[in-house]
């Protein structure tokens, strides 16, 4: 071994840095306002410059959504399933890097990461079954009293804005996103930067599992500085406030009161997310149509 | 029947567009599986929202006396003879011997064999003399014998022939064969008038019965009537509904007036004013008058009479008031 | 015999006798299981048909609605909450009973005080009523199984405004599956139509309800206001225009109470060219003029295939001239009155500014009554999508007309609005029904028929429309902690 093989063998390896960017209509992209926030490790460790996102990328993150909603909704739900199922596959098979990501972000032990990222993982395989169940759930014949057939199905509600968690960086965003996807919903996700490594990773892991373009959106910035956007963007048509703080919660009801929103009673303390979930967030988050049609001969 | 009955001779034929609907026996076809569907639900509905529609006081009485004029005081037992015939003439041209004021019947009706018997006993009364034909109720014969009971009809002298549409042929989907024999019995009738009962307890849904009402004003009917009365069910509202909607638009679509007579299984006041409700609602004002509705029943009449002396006299008859039709 | 009768078949006038309604001198709130005086002003309550004064009612004043709430949170915690369901069932089905038994008093009190047709108040508002206690009855001991876990456990105290519509079977709605769910009840009725929700206390009384259970404040919006703000009330439940809606909203945000609502709508039938052309014209009269237009699920727009638009009006118009207008209490009469003078006024403003706007008026040639705040059933046709008739809420007796040339474009201009009520479809074709039926953003759609309803059928809004459903189990929802 030569003097230069010898040191080059020491030397620490320098890293690729990855680059941290928005989630919307399927791209990639930085913030049009060309604002960064530097994200630290939970240990102070510098690691990188995310995104933060302005009104203009929520406008746009919006847009995204409603334009991708037909196509998911339309869907079958079989056909939905699959992808939410593709989704959790693909989990399975990146856990050991969320794993490391979870445990830098949140300050977590190996362990506790792992459990986090295998609960993850398990949620979205959960919601993934749930996509052909809904109409069991939610729907269901109505034996009127008369010459009918009645039947109740369920619908999406539409784009759904969500706050994402803060407490869990993948459980927590997972368990919000996950019904939202299931009941055949667009969403635009709010996360706060300090929570952007997992994030960005579960939007590379969306963008390569066969969910369209624009299904999921997720913009990282500041929560605070937009979330008032989001309640009283009229184009949306739902609410998911998890993750905003309860000085927020008010503002928020009253804006989303404009346009009639649904907003999801959401604990004002974010729950334990790795206990069951429940189908609360189903519920929340389908419309149910009934229809009618005489039977006569 | 002293009063000419429709202004237009259906022996022209129908105009225009519906012309073509009778080419042959494809145009026939096509036009009747291309009329609009009606919706059972929806058209019962109707049917029963009218029903509850209030005719009471002087109102009730007129309409009372114009169900009277509607009548078509019917026999069609196996054991009528000459004696029930003159009975029931004589019942017909006066319903009510107390009450002079009580308008004669429409049409007394009968079996071909006993038309003679009914002319003689109803001469010069108004009331005109109305004979089943066809191999009533079941039309199944050939059609030889169904046109020779025609001519017995007419040339006893009935005013009025009612036949009975061939089901067996209308549910095998040959409209042809219905539509050609009605014609033949249309061109058999010579002056007398024709009824065409479609049997619509034995057709299967409203939409047939749509049909079959079109095929027959379409052949020449006069009349539309629902049933023999000897199938149940028998008339009913919402089957009347059809047959006066049919006859409502032939009129929007041809100007000519064709009537409609629901028989069977109308026995009260109220059921009859419930129809001529009907009749006002669905084809409208102008048919109301025996020209164009009747009724083919036995006991309504005496109903009829015994609700006319409770709403002149507010005290309730009895049925020893009115006559027995033995 | 044959001489024309210039007045064939008249339908002499069917009054009902208002001596049927008892209706008293003076109505009271109902708390705490007794009818006492209000501290709220006096008011009376009129009869739009007639502008004669029916009754006078002590008003409700906030101290009221502290004693109505503190009584109903009482009752909840001392025993509503958590008698067994079947008890609870047994009183439902008491209510049930004793609606049905003293259905004609209420219907024609029903009638007196908002101005429908006594024929409707009597055959749909109260059997209607009745059946929404016998269901959930029913519910009481089976919410186990009503598909949200296991022992689903009340919310608590719930407060209502229910509208001048439908009084009593919109009560009915809310307060059965309320009841049922182990939830007391704190009801406001509408200031104009208090009377059926008053006798409806006395019902509760009869059925021996426990106290506190059920209470009834007259009142205004004020009254409404400041009940369902109110700290003790978990849930409250709004029934009324958008605006109002959203002020509530407005109102409630951060409480951290439930709410749910019922609000505006804009809703359509669609009526294809293969329809059953008569049983679509009923349909469309019956969905743009039942209870005089003055239903959130009004079918006030009619989109009408162009190939058959103008045979389809023509058939309309026939049909809308025969509904017979006036009196309400006169069995045969199949439009009454509207609710207020200023009612009448915003409605006619509305049709006005349509025909400004380029739309041919039709109305109903009727002989309205002298007196009453009466509106002939009225037509817009040449009506666009843009104008402002097509846009808002009607709630009153006008249809307005425009045309679609494709399925896929009826479905576009049927949800071009921020209202998601109902909607009603009419083809004879079952694919394309449900394919429309599919498209529509609405919480109901009627295909072939329109305007039905049934306590085993959810009912609810979208967008716009309101939150939250009626009628089956998923009218239990919004009162459980689920």
């Amino acid at each position: 071994m030569s003097e230069d093989e010898a040191r080059l063998s020491t030397r620490k390896r320098v890293t690729v840095p990855k680059t941290y960017k928005l989630y919307v209509g399927g791209s990639f992209a930085r913030s049009e306002s060309g604002r960064v926030v530097a994200v630290a490790d939970a240990d102070g460790t510098f690691r990188a410059n995310a995104a933060k996102a302005s009104r203009k990328d929520l406008r746009d993150a919006v847009a995204a959504a409603r334009k991708a909603f037909d196509g998911w909704s339309g869907a079958s739900a079989h056909n939905r399933g699959q992808v939410l199922f593709r989704v959790a596959e693909m989990l399975e098979g990146t856990r050991d890097r969320f794993t490391s990501e979870v445990a830098a972000t949140e300050g977590l032990s190996a362990t506790e990461a792992e459990r986090a990222v295998d609960t993850a993982v398990d949620r979205m395989f959960w919601y993934a079954g749930w996509t052909d169940k809904l109409g069991v759930l939610r729907g269901g014949v109505g034996q009127v009293a008369g010459p009918y057939t009645v039947h109740s199905t369920p619908e999406p509600v539409g784009v759904v804005g969500v706050v994402a968690p803060r407490r869990s960086s993948l459980l927590g965003l997972v368990s919000v996103l996950a019904p939202v996807l299931a009941a055949g919903n667009s969403a635009v996700v709010l996360v706060d930067t300090e929570l952007a490594v997992p994030a960005v990773s579960l939007c590379e892991t969306l963008a390569t599992s066969d969910v369209p373009g624009g299904v999921v959106n997720v913009l990282t910035g500041d929560p605070a500085e937009l979330v008032s956007r989001l309640a009283s963007h009229s184009d949306v048509d739902a609410l998911d406030p998890s993750g905003a703080d309860e000085s927020l919660r008010g503002e928020l009801e009253e804006t989303a009161a404009g346009s009639v929103k649904r907003v999801l009673d959401a604990p004002l303390v974010e729950p334990d997310w790795s206990t069951a979930p429940g189908t609360r967030r189903l519920r929340a988050f389908t419309e149910l149509k009934t229809v009618w049609h005489p039977i006569g001969e | 029947m002293a009063d000419s009955p429709s202004s237009s001779p259906p022996s022209t034929g129908p105009p225009g567009e519906l012309a073509e609907a009778t080419r042959d026996e494809a145009a026939l076809t096509r036009f009747l599986r291309g009329l609009p569907g009606i919706d059972a639900v929806g058209l019962e509905q109707r049917a029963t929202a009218l029903a509850g529609r209030a005719v009471k006081g002087e109102a009730k009485l007129r309409a009372i006396d114009r169900a009277v004029g509607m009548v078509d005081l019917t026999t069609l037992e196996g054991a009528d003879n000459a004696s029930k015939v003159r009975a029931l003439a004589s019942k017909a041209r006066t319903p009510d011997s107390r009450f002079p004021d009580v308008p004669r019947v429409a049409a007394l009706c009968v079996y071909p064999d006993l038309v003679t018997e009914a002319v003689t006993a109803l001469r010069g009364s108004g009331v005109g003399v109305a004979s089943v034909a066809t191999a009533f109720p079941s039309g199944r014969s050939t059609p030889r014998a169904k046109l020779a009971e025609v001519e017995l009809a007419v040339e006893s002298g009935a005013d009025e022939v009612d036949m009975v549409i061939d089901r067996g042929a209308f549910l095998a989907g040959e409209y042809g064969r219905v539509f050609d024999e009605i014609e033949q019995v249309r061109a058999a009738c010579g002056p007398a008038h024709l009824k065409v009962i479609l049997e619509t307890g034995e057709l299967g849904g409203y939409d047939n019965v749509w049909r079959a009402s079109w095929l027959a004003l379409l052949a020449g009917a006069d009349f539309v009537k629902t049933s023999t009365g000897k199938v149940s069910p028998a008339a009913t509202l919402p089957v009347t509904h059809v047959l006066l909607r049919a006859v409502r638009e032939w009129r929007d679509r041809t100007g000519q007036s064709r009537g409609v007579k629901p028989a069977g299984g109308i026995r009260t006041t109220k059921d009859a004013i419930r129809y001529l409700v009907a009749v006002r609602e669905v084809a409208g004002p102008d048919w109301l008058t025996p020209e164009l509705f009747r009724f083919g029943a036995s006991g309504l009449l005496n109903d009829l009479l015994m609700q006319r002396e409770t709403q002149l006299h507010g005290h309730y008859s009895g049925p020893d008031q009115v006559t027995v039709d033995l | 015999m044959t001489e024309p009768d210039p007045n064939p078949l008249e339908y002499a006038p069917a009054l009902e006798s208002a001596t049927v309604a008892a209706l008293r001198e003076r109505y009271r709130p109902f708390i705490g299981g007794e009818f006492t005086d209000g501290s709220g002003a006096v008011f009376s309550s009129v009869n739009p048909a007639t502008g004669e004064t029916l009754a006078e009612i002590t008003g409700s004043a906030e101290s009221d609605v502290d004693r109505a709430v503190n009584a109903a949170e009482d009752a909840f915690r001392s025993h509503w909450g958590s008698i067994s369901g079947t008890d609870r069932a047994k009183y439902l089905f008491r209510i049930a009973r004793l609606l049905q038994e003293r259905s004609r008093e209420l219907g024609v009190l029903e009638t007196l005080d908002t101005g429908k047709p006594v024929r409707q108040a009597t055959e749909f508002d109260l059997p209607n009523a009745a059946a929404w206690f016998l269901h959930y009855a029913g519910w009481a001991d089976k919410l186990d199984h009503a598909g949200f876990g296991p022992s689903p456990a009340p919310l608590g105290v719930t407060g209502q405004v229910v509208p001048s519509n439908f009084p009593l079977l919109l009560l009915a709605q809310r307060i059965a599956p309320a009841l049922a769910c182990g939830s007391t009840v704190v009801v406001k009725p509408s200031e104009r139509t208090p009377l059926s929700a008053l006798v409806f206390g006395e019902i509760c009384e009869q059925a021996g309800l426990p106290s506190g259970t059920v209470n009834i404040l007259p009142g205004d919006s004020g009254t409404g206001a400041s009940l369902l703000t109110h700290r003790g009330v978990r849930h409250a439940v709004f029934t009324g225009s958008t605006e109002v809606g959203e002020r509530v909203r407005r109102d409630l945000a951060g409480r951290g109470k439930r709410v749910t609502s019922e609000l505006g709508g804009n809703g359509v039938n669609i009526v294809f060219a293969d329809a059953a052309p008569e049983e679509a014209v009923r349909g469309v009269v019956e969905g743009a003029f039942f209870n005089q237009g003055r239903v959130r699920c009004a079918g006030s727009r009619l989109l009408v295939e162009e190939s058959a638009a103008e045979e389809f009006v023509a058939r309309l118009r026939d049909r809308m001239a025969e509904l017979r207008v006036g009196d309400p209490m006169d069995r045969n009469t199949d439009v009454g009155s509207l609710g207020s003078t200023a009612e009448v006024e915003r409605i006619s403003e509305l049709v006005e500014r349509g025909v400004a706007e380029g739309a041919s008026r039709w109305t109903v040639p009727a002989t309205l009554p002298q007196r009453g705040d009466f509106m002939a059933p009225t037509l817009l046709t040449d009506v666009q999508q843009s104008m402002s008739v097509a846009r808002t809420e009607v709630f009153g007796p006008v249809l307005s007309v425009l045309t679609f040339r494709t399925a896929r474009e009826a479905v576009t201009k049927a949800d071009n609005t921020p209202y998601g009520l109902a909607a009603g479809v009419w083809s004879e074709k079952g694919s394309r029904a449900l394919w429309t039926a599919r498209g529509l953003r609405t919480g109901v759609v009627w295909a072939n028929t329109f305007h039905r309803f049934d306590p085993t059928a959810p009912f609810g809004g979208r967008g716009e429309s309101g939150n939250g459903h009626v009628g089956g189990a998923a009218g239990l929802e919004a009162y459980l902690d689920v």
